[in-house]
Formats: structure tokens, C-alpha cells, sequence
């Protein structure tokens, strides 16, 4: 039986039509621009300057505060400028330029595509690496791996959850992952499972991955009873942390708490893959799969893409920005973020280069909300949305707090589904920050 | 360098749109609208045109030259509203009469309170009931008009099922003589009625309705579910109290609008509650006011009155029934 | 029939008068005790609740007025001087004369001179905007043309300008009650002093850029190329993260620093055309 979360949810068209394309190595660019805040939390700090000669995997910038990672470089060669360059949001952050001149990496990095499986470092060790490494969450939030790697002291985790679901249509680079690097992933979770010191691990797939479901019980009944791989109803947002455990333990997150709460750590697929890179070959993050799909696109790609290539680069690499496509995104369709300036580069958790057409992409021309209450099925979280926006739009924060708007995901749910084209979570996440600033400026009793 | 479109996530909408919901509704209704055209001929015909009409034409030109606002007639929504106005009047109705309630409906209980979203009555239940409230006579003649498709059927043949019974049950006879006395049998029942409003001659016709709205996802079963259970709950308990002066329960579903009522009228959006809970106490309350009026009032049917009431209630149980909210009702662990 | 009437019109009579009664005395049992005074302060505010003094409404400034000991922290920026002028004489209080002020946009980069980088196609917000994106142009200060402060504005006072994408105050309506400056995400809207003769100067952008970014993002942004700065015999322009600010104070209205900017950042306002010059100014608002 396959499992799946208790409310809300949509059936969006899947649109995987780059399931069958294998990963490949993304031709070196010429010039990388690599930002120092890739991650949540406090930029880096560049431990270059202009005229230094790097090589691939070298430390460039260095965290900086408790929540913060390491940023290492993705190719070799010299830095031409550290500088403020546009990200995908137009705002101007710190940016290391390197000129690349061959591909010259760090001697420590064991780069033999031998599998190592014995691990043979201590709890502590293992963080301290994936610390050292600069790894952050892939699945989009880019929170540090290490610091949800060392609960807090009080809370003990139970369980290590994978998040194989990749609930949102069109990417397919975790399920890239799960097929070819599938016991890599595996030795990954259990190295976490090591760091935390849990005794069970779950691998949720959903059900329209067949293969990969079928391919990783089959190497996890081998050698990692402890890891256990489940099949989820084809249900978005399934992959979002709370849903996730709800679906996979029954145990449902409580409001404005976090997974820790209930026992349970969620990584995604690709981390599980960068932590077996990092602490079994040496190997910083600087690089991952990245899916660049889309309907208006003749071939569907993924790759394996360097952190601080330019899109540009990339929509060259693919013959040039689709005449059709009017929109970029980075991640998928329901979550992922419009790129706003084709000069700006991809980051750590970079999953997905999304193009789509005018005709996929429109807006309606927003209507009367008719009270059809499809916002408050769709929700994920039982909340009211409809409600929400008005609230939102009067600006009454306290009746914002009372309905729970921060306990909002921002999956999207309720604008898919409504009618009207009532633009809901746009005005409900600006109101969530509002109102999230307030209980957050409260003091703790 | 290529000027990208940005906006904020989700970058895909669904299919469902507020025209496409409303157009589902109407074709829901056309089984039970072919049915009436072949019961009652042209009569059926001209009261949904003249209702549908006169919605559509009241809407926009409120919305052009009153508020001066944008114009949204092309939402099927007003169609709809003349619609099931229509079918819920006496299928002898003259148009004049169907045209004073489709203005009532569209242009008292519905654009008076801000136009679509924001009535808080159902517009088509407010323009029947006022015109029963105004015309009792016309509103209450049952008389079958001629048909071209049908032939045969004594013409003076009125009185829907439940007022006989009522009528009955005055003059002091049981249950069992009334319906031996007007020979009503289920199958009849199911098909075609003996009289009553235009949309309810058939009961399958507003069941395969009902299975078309569920199966599109228009609506969900809870309210139309919870009328129909609670009428025949209540209506049973008064019937084994009393067989020989309570019509059974089977007869009091099928016979003075729940059915059109539960399937078409409560589960109206936008005088509707919106959480599950609330929608089941809805439709809870108005099948125990609809057997309350039907065995304590003066008016044989009563689910108008019913739906209309619960209408009012709908803001407080917005309020007070949430939805099942995600980690405050499991227990972890 | 007419005993009918009679104990219907008889019956409700007496309902209608107990009912009067009850609520009388519930009226008099919660009767909320108020200074009189609060009233007729009320009466002499402009009743525009616009919320520009920083209270909720005209009432609770009128509450505020009769509770403090001295005006000296409230003003009513609708009413100006005059209306606090007679509240004060109303509540035997003095009150110091305020410059009155007007809001002023300080942005001009339009179509031309500041060009898209990319299209926003949300909810029409500069709230929401901005929460997302720099904006849609290069330049990460300037105004995103979504028309918050056009939303807020209880007076009519300022509204968008097709021509330039920018929002354009109309001095005689403006209050200066403040609502769009803060209503503005980026921050643009200064109040500022009218001035005399409703003459004004000031730095048209905020962008804090260093000049080269500014200029290749927008052709009229401040540059803080320190021109303006050289040019000033009064010491009124400051420079802080590349970027000109004008203390309305200080300034005499010289129009050095207008011919000076290389940019055209600097605007006048209500000033006479100059009559000799070769290169005519920007075409001046309002």
C-alpha cells in the first residue's frame, strides 16, 4: 500500500518528460560567478582576492555565524574580481569571478568512480566534515546540512527521513539521482544515520518512479536493512517536510514547530548523494544534478552543472533560449523561483532550470472569490486561504495569527486550485512574514 | 539579453475556472431540464428561457450602467440562478411571473449585496420565495400545461403529492387512503411526478445530476448527504411514532423539492459553508427545519424556508467549524 | 377586525416602550464617563482619519490633545498650523508654528531612462514585489510602479503617471500625512518642507550604488560624484553610500547644485524657467 499525508493536496499533471535523459557532465564555462550567500542564514566570507590562483574544490569563502556554510570553488583557474553581481532576484550580492583555466582539482579529492562503502569516521567526525564541505539542504530551502544534522540538546532524533517524493512536476533531477548513483544515496543516509545516531532510515519515493522504487528495495534489502524504501501516492505536496512525515510515520508536526519536534530529520535525495561525495571521496559541494526541461524545449536535459555557471551559458549549452519560452525558473512550477536577470548563476541548491511558454505560465484575470472553498481542500495544512487573503489584504495581523497563517508552507495549493485566479498565496506569504516577524520580535516566555 | 516574466509561485494554474464550474452546474441540470421540456412542453422551455434571460440581462445591466463596474454576465453564474429559478416554479407559471423573480433574485439577492461572492441568501431561493410569498395563488397551482411531446394526461390533474397528503391528513384520513385513494406508487415517483415544480418531475434526473457534479468535483456529497440522511432520519422516527398520519421516509425524500433543493440549492458556493464540519451541520440543520415546517407548518414542502434559514447561519459557521487543521488533532507517537 | 387592530397596535405599544425603557437604563448603568472637551476638539479636526498624526483616527488625537500638557508632539498634518492654532486656543495652550510639508518621490528614473530588465506579472503590490525581487529594472532602489502608495493615499493625491511609470503628488491635495511613506517598501517618499513659495530642491533618487552601477542601471540616477556637494556654499548636501541628500533646512534654494548634477538627479520645483541657458531642464512636475 502506498502511504500519503492526511489533508489537502492537488493531482497536477506530472509532466516528467525528462525522466529518460541520463546525467550528463555540463561542458566547462568559461567564467564562473560564484555568490557567497548560497545557503539560509549569513553570507560567506571570501577568503580570496582578485589575481589568486584557485583549483576546483579549493575554500573560497568561509561561513560566517552559527547558521552559515563553506563555499568552495567549482573550477580552477584565477580570480578576476570579487564584486556585487544581480542573483535571481535582481538584489546585488558579493560574488567571487574566477576566469577558468583547465580543470585542475584539489589532490584530496578522490575522484575513481570506485563505491567506497565502509565508513569509518565517529558522529562528530561525520558533521565536522559535512561542516567542512559546505553542504547545505538540496531539496530547496538550502538550510545547512550540518546544523540539522545536530539537533538541539533536549531533542533526540528517531528517524532519518530521504526525500526521494519530488512531488513537483517536471524535475526529474532526484530521480536522476535515486537511478544512477542509487547505493552512493544509500551510504549517504547511512553515514547521517551514523552522525545522528538514529537505528531507521525511510526512503520515500512516489509511486510514478517505478524504477527507481524498484531498483533501490532491491539494493537496500541487500546491504541496508536499516534503510527502508516506501512508495507514496503520486500527491503534491508530498515532498514538503511536514507532509513527508506525515505520510511515511503518521505523526504530524505541530504548529510553528519543527520535524526535530517529532524525532525525525528530513535530507533530501541529492544531499544524501553530496554527503556520500564529501565524506567518503573528499569532495566539497560544488556541483550538482540540475534538470533544464520544459515543454517548449525540443531536448530535455539533466545535467551535472557546476555552481556559478551563468544562465546564458546554460541556454547556450541547449541551443539558445527557447523562441517560445517567456519564463526561467529555478526549481519547479508550483515552488520554484522566476529568474529575473539572465546574468545572474546557479547556486548550491540549484535543482531545476524550468521554461516555460506564455500559454503554460498565464495568469487569469483575477474574479470574485465565490466562496467554492477549493482553497481550503487543496490546503495541505487545513488552513482557510480565502481567509487569509482577505485578512491579508485589510492587513489585520491578529486575525492572521488566530487563523494560523504561519503555519502556511507556501506550496501553492490554494492559487492552483482556484477558480477565480484569486492571486491567494501572494498575498498570504507577504502577510506570513509580517505576522512571522511579530510572534518572532515577542519575548520568549 | 532576453527580458524574462517574473511573478511569484506557483507558475501553473489548474483547470478550474469560476465559467467552467457554473457550466458544469447547467449541464448537471439538463437531464432534469429535457425531462420538464417533455412533461410540459413549450411552458418548460419558455420559463427557463424568459429566467435565464432576464438573470443575465438584470446582471449586466446592473454592473454597466448602475455600478459602472466591469461587466461578468459571461460567468454562466446569472444563467444558472435564472435557471434553477425556473425549474422550481409551477410549471404553469406565466413569464411575467418568472421575470419578476429572476429581477428579485439577481437584482435584490444577489448585486444589492456586491454581486457574485457576496449574496447571502441563495438568489434563486430568494426570487421563489418571494414570489410565493407574492403570488400564493399562481405559485401554488399545479396545473400541467399541454405538451406537444406527451399526450393523454388529464390536463386538470394539479396538486403536487405532498399537498394531497396534507390535504388528506386534514380531512382526517390515514396515510394509506391517500395513497390508494391518488394511486402514488415509488416508480412513479423515481420517473415522473404526478405534479409539482418544473426541474423536480423526475427524481433519477436529478440523481444522475447529482453523480455528474460528483464526479466532475464540482461539489463534494457532504451537503446534499447530510440533508438527505437527516430528513429521512427525522421523518422516520415521526413515521414509526405514527405510519397512518406520516408519510414514510422514501416519500418524504422523493416528493416537494429536497431533492432539487439538497442537489442544486444548499450546495450553492457561495451560500455554502466552507468546512466540512460545517457543511454537515448545514445540511443537518436544514433537513430538521424541512421536517419541521412539512409536519408543523402551513406550507407542504418547506426546504426553501429550510436552505434559506441555514443561509443566514453560514458566516457563524464559518467561523466556529475550521477545518481539521495539520498538527493539532493526532496524537504523535 | 377592529379588535384585532386594536390589540396588535396596544400590544406592540407596550413592547416597544419596555424595550425603551430597558435599554434606557442599560444606557445609564454603562454610561461611559468622557471629557466634553474631546468632542469639540474632534469637531475642530478635519475628520479625515487618516492616521498622518500617528494615532488611530481623528478622535483619538483629539483624546491625545485634551490628555497632554503641551502640543508640542502633535501635529495634524491635514489641518496644518490653522487647525492646531484653534485647538490649541480651544484648549488654552500654546503651539509652535510647523513648516508645512509635502510629499515628495524621490525617483525619477522613467521608461526611458531606466530600462526593464524584466516583466512582473504577480499580484499588482510593490509590497509583494519587493518581498520577491530587486525590481524590474537594474537598478535595486528605485520605484517598482506598482502604485502602493497611489492605494493609500485618502486624499487623491498622488497617482501613477502612465508616461513614466512613477507616481506623481499633487501638492495642493497632499496632507503630508505620511501614509505613503510608509506605505512605500523602498523607501522613496520623503516628506519634506514646501518651502517658500512652494519652492523646492531635491536629490531625485536614493540609489546608494556605486556611480558606475547607478549610471549603467539608470541615466538619471545620483552618481555621488560629490559635484553637488563642491558646488553648495551653504553646506546643505551631504554624501553618505555614494548618494546626495539635501537638508531642507539648510537649503537657500540657490539651483547651484540643479546645474551642476551631471545626471539631472537634482530637481527644482516652482521654480521660473531660466530664461538665457542653452540646455533647457527636464520638464518639472506639477
Amino acid at each position: 500500500m502506498s502511504r500519503t499525508f492526511s489533508i489537502g493536496g492537488i493531482h497536477p499533471h506530472d509532466h516528467k518528460i525528462s525522466v529518460n535523459a541520463s546525467i550528463e557532465d555540463f561542458p566547462l564555462m568559461d567564467m564562473a560567478y560564484i555568490s557567497v550567500s548560497q545557503h539560509l542564514g549569513a553570507p560567506a566570507e571570501p577568503v580570496v582576492a582578485k589575481g589568486d590562483q584557485v583549483k576546483v574544490g579549493q575554500l573560497i569563502a568561509k561561513a560566517s555565524g552559527f547558521i552559515s556554510a563553506n563555499i568552495h570553488s567549482s573550477v580552477s583557474g584565477t580570480v578576476t574580481a570579487v564584486e556585487p553581481l544581480p542573483d535571481i532576484s535582481g538584489n546585488l550580492i558579493p560574488h567571487v569571478v574566477i576566469k577558468v583555466e583547465g580543470d585542475d582539482w584539489e589532490e584530496s579529492i578522490d575522484r575513481s568512480p570506485e563505491i567506497v562503502k565502509e565508513v569509518k569516521f565517529s558522529p562528530k567526525e561525520i558533521i565536522d566534515i559535512i561542516a567542512k564541505a559546505g553542504i547545505v539542504g538540496l531539496g530547496g530551502a538550502a538550510f545547512p546540512t550540518h546544523i540539522k544534522l545536530s539537533p538541539p540538546p533536549g531533542k533526540k532524533a528517531e528517524y532519518l527521513l530521504i526525500n526521494g517524493a519530488e512531488c513537483e512536476p517536471y524535475l526529474t533531477s532526484d530521480y536522476r539521482v535515486m537511478l544512477e548513483y542509487p547505493e552512493q544515496m544509500l551510504i549517504g543516509t547511512k553515514i547521517m544515520m551514523m552522525a545522528l545516531g538514529v537505528s531507521k532510515a525511510y526512503v520515500g519515493i512516489e509511486e510514478n518512479k517505478p524504477k527507481a522504487l524498484k531498483l533501490l528495495k532491491k539494493i537496500a534489502s541487500k546491504g541496508y536493512k536499516e534503510i527502508k524504501v516506501v512508495s507514496l501516492k503520486k500527491r503534491y505536496p508530498q515532498g514538503g517536510e511536514k507532509q513527508l512525515i506525515d505520510a511515511i510515520l503518521h505523526r504530524q508536526v505541530p504548529s510553528m514547530g519543527l520535524p526535530i519536534d517529532v524525532g525525525v530529520v528530513v535530507q533530501n535525495v541529492g544531499t544524501a548523494l553530496a554527503v556520500y561525495e564529501a565524506v567518503q571521496k573528499n569532495k566539497p559541494l560544488f556541483d550538482g544534478v540540475v534538470t533544464v526541461t520544459g515543454g517548449c524545449m525540443t531536448e530535455q536535459r539533466n545535467f551535472r552543472l557546476r555552481v556559478g555557471t551563468n544562465f546564458e551559458r546554460i541556454m547556450f549549452a541547449i541551443g539558445g533560449f527557447p523562441k517560445d519560452a517567456v519564463k526561467l525558473i529555478s526549481g519547479g512550477p508550483m515552488m520554484g523561483k522566476a529568474i529575473s536577470r539572465m546574468d545572474a548563476a546557479t547556486v548550491k541548491s540549484t535543482s531545476a532550470l524550468l521554461l516555460l511558454t506564455e500559454e503554460e505560465t498565464r495568469r487569469g484575470e483575477e474574479g470574485n472569490c465565490i466562496r467554492c472553498a477549493k482553497c481550503v481542500e487543496a490546503c495541505p495544512m487545513g488552513l482557510e486561504p480565502y481567509l487569509l487573503n482577505r485578512l491579508a489584504r485589510a492587513g489585520r495581523t491578529d486575525d492572521l495569527e488566530v487563523n494560523l497563517i504561519q503555519d502556511c508552507i507556501e506550496c501553492g495549493c490554494c492559487f492552483y486550485s482556484c477558480p477565480s485566479n484569486i492571486p491567494l498565496l501572494d498575498t498570504i506569504r507577504l502577510a506570513k512574514g509580517q505576522v512571522l516577524k511579530i510572534i518572532r520580535s515577542r519575548p520568549k516566555k | 539579453m532576453k527580458k524574462l516574466l517574473v511573478s511569484p509561485a506557483p507558475h501553473i494554474h489548474g483547470k478550474d475556472s469560476t465559467q467552467g464550474l457554473m457550466r458544469d452546474v447547467i449541464i448537471a441540470l439538463s437531464p432534469s431540464l429535457l425531462v420538464s421540456i417533455y412533461f410540459f412542453g413549450f411552458s418548460a422551455i419558455k420559463l427557463a428561457f424568459v429566467g435565464a434571460i432576464t438573470c443575465l440581462l438584470v446582471e449586466f445591466a446592473i454592473q454597466k450602467y448602475i455600478i459602472k463596474g466591469k461587466v461578468t454576465v459571461n460567468d454562466y453564474s446569472a444563467a444558472l440562478t435564472g435557471l434553477l429559478l425556473a425549474l422550481n416554479l409551477p410549471p404553469n407559471s406565466p413569464g411575467w411571473v418568472v421575470f419578476i423573480g429572476a429581477v428579485v433574485a439577481i437584482g435584490v439577492a444577489k448585486m444589492s449585496f456586491g454581486g457574485i461572492g457576496q449574496n447571502l441568501f441563495n438568489p434563486a431561493l430568494v426570487g421563489r420565495v418571494f414570489l410565493l410569498v407574492s403570488f400564493p395563488v399562481i405559485m401554488t397551482d399545479w396545473t400541467i400545461p399541454v405538451s406537444w411531446f406527451r399526450e393523454g394526461i388529464d390536463a386538470s390533474s394539479g396538486a403536487t403529492a405532498l399537498s394531497i397528503v396534507k390535504e388528506g391528513l386534514s380531512k382526517g384520513m390515514t396515510m394509506d387512503q391517500i395513497f390508494e385513494a391518488n394511486n402514488f406508487s415509488y416508480a412513479q415517483m423515481l420517473f415522473s411526478k404526478i405534479g409539482g415544480s418544473v426541474g423536480e418531475v423526475s427524481a433519477l434526473a436529478l440523481l444522475v445530476g447529482l453523480v455528474y457534479l460528483l464526479i466532475r468535483r464540482v461539489i463534494r456529497p457532504h451537503i446534499p448527504l447530510s440533508i438527505i440522511g437527516s430528513v429521512m432520519v427525522l421523518s422516520g422516527i415521526f413515521w414509526i411514532i405514527d405510519p397512518s398520519h406520516n408519510p414514510d421516509p422514501i416519500f418524504t425524500v422523493l416528493t416537494g423539492g429536497i431533492l432539487i433543493g439538497s442537489i442544486f440549492m444548499a450546495t450553492d458556493y457561495v451560500t455554502s459553508p466552507m468546512s466540512t464540519k460545517g457543511m454537515i451541520i448545514f445540511g443537518v440543520g436544514i433537513g430538521i427545519i424541512t421536517v419541521l415546517i412539512r409536519n408543523f407548518g402551513a406550507y407542504p414542502e418547506g426546504i426553501s424556508f429550510a436552505i434559506l434559514i441555514m443561509n443566514a447561519t453560514v458566516p457563524l459557521l464559518n467561523n466556529y467549524y475550521k477545518p481539521k487543521r495539520f498538527g493539532k488533532e493526532v496524537k504523535n507517537g | 377586525m377592529t379588535t384585532t387592530i386594536l390589540f396588535t397596535v396596544v400590544s406592540l405599544s407596550v413592547l416597544g416602550l419596555l424595550l425603551a425603557l430597558i435599554l434606557y437604563l442599560v444606557a445609564q448603568k454603562f454610561k461611559v464617563e468622557e471629557d466634553p472637551r474631546i468632542d469639540d476638539v474632534e469637531a475642530i479636526l478635519p475628520g479625515a482619519n487618516c492616521g498622518g498624526c500617528g494615532y488611530a483616527g481623528c478622535r483619538a488625537f483629539a483624546e491625545g490633545c485634551v490628555k497632554a500638557d503641551n502640543l508640542d508632539s502633535l501635529y495634524c498634518p491635514v489641518g496644518g498650523n490653522d487647525t492646531m492654532k484653534s485647538v490649541a486656543s480651544y484648549l488654552g495652550m500654546e503651539v509652535a508654528e510647523k513648516a508645512p510639508q509635502v510629499a515628495v518621490v524621490r525617483c525619477n528614473g522613467n521608461c526611458d531612462s531606466r530600462p526593464k530588465t524584466n516583466h512582473y506579472d504577480g499580484y499588482s503590490s510593490c509590497a509583494v514585489m519587493a518581498s520577491l525581487y530587486a525590481g524590474d529594472t537594474a537598478c535595486s532602489f528605485g520605484c517598482l510602479g506598482q502604485g502602493d502608495c497611489v492605494v493609500v493615499c485618502n486624499f487623491d493625491a498622488i497617482k501613477m503617471d502612465p508616461r513614466t511609470g512613477l507616481p506623481e503628488v499633487d501638492q495642493d491635495k497632499c496632507t503630508a500625512c505620511g501614509a505613503c511613506v510608509k506605505a512605500c517598501p523602498k523607501f522613496i517618499i520623503e516628506l519634506r518642507n514646501k518651502g517658500p513659495k512652494n519652492r523646492r530642491i531635491f536629490v531625485s533618487c536614493i540609489n546608494k550604488d556605486k556611480g558606475g552601477v547607478a549610471r549603467k542601471a539608470c541615466a538619471v540616477a545620483c552618481i555621488g560624484c560629490f559635484k553637488c556637494q563642491k558646488v553648495c556654499p551653504f553646506d546643505a548636501i551631504t554624501m553618505s553610500n555614494n548618494l546626495a541628500y539635501i537638508d531642507y533646512n539648510k537649503c537657500k534654494l540657490c539651483r547651484k547644485c540643479v546645474t551642476e548634477c551631471p545626471t539631472h538627479a537634482i530637481w527644482e520645483v516652482n521654480f521660473p524657467v531660466r530664461v538665457p541657458k542653452k540646455e533647457e531642464e527636464p520638464v518639472v512636475e506639477q
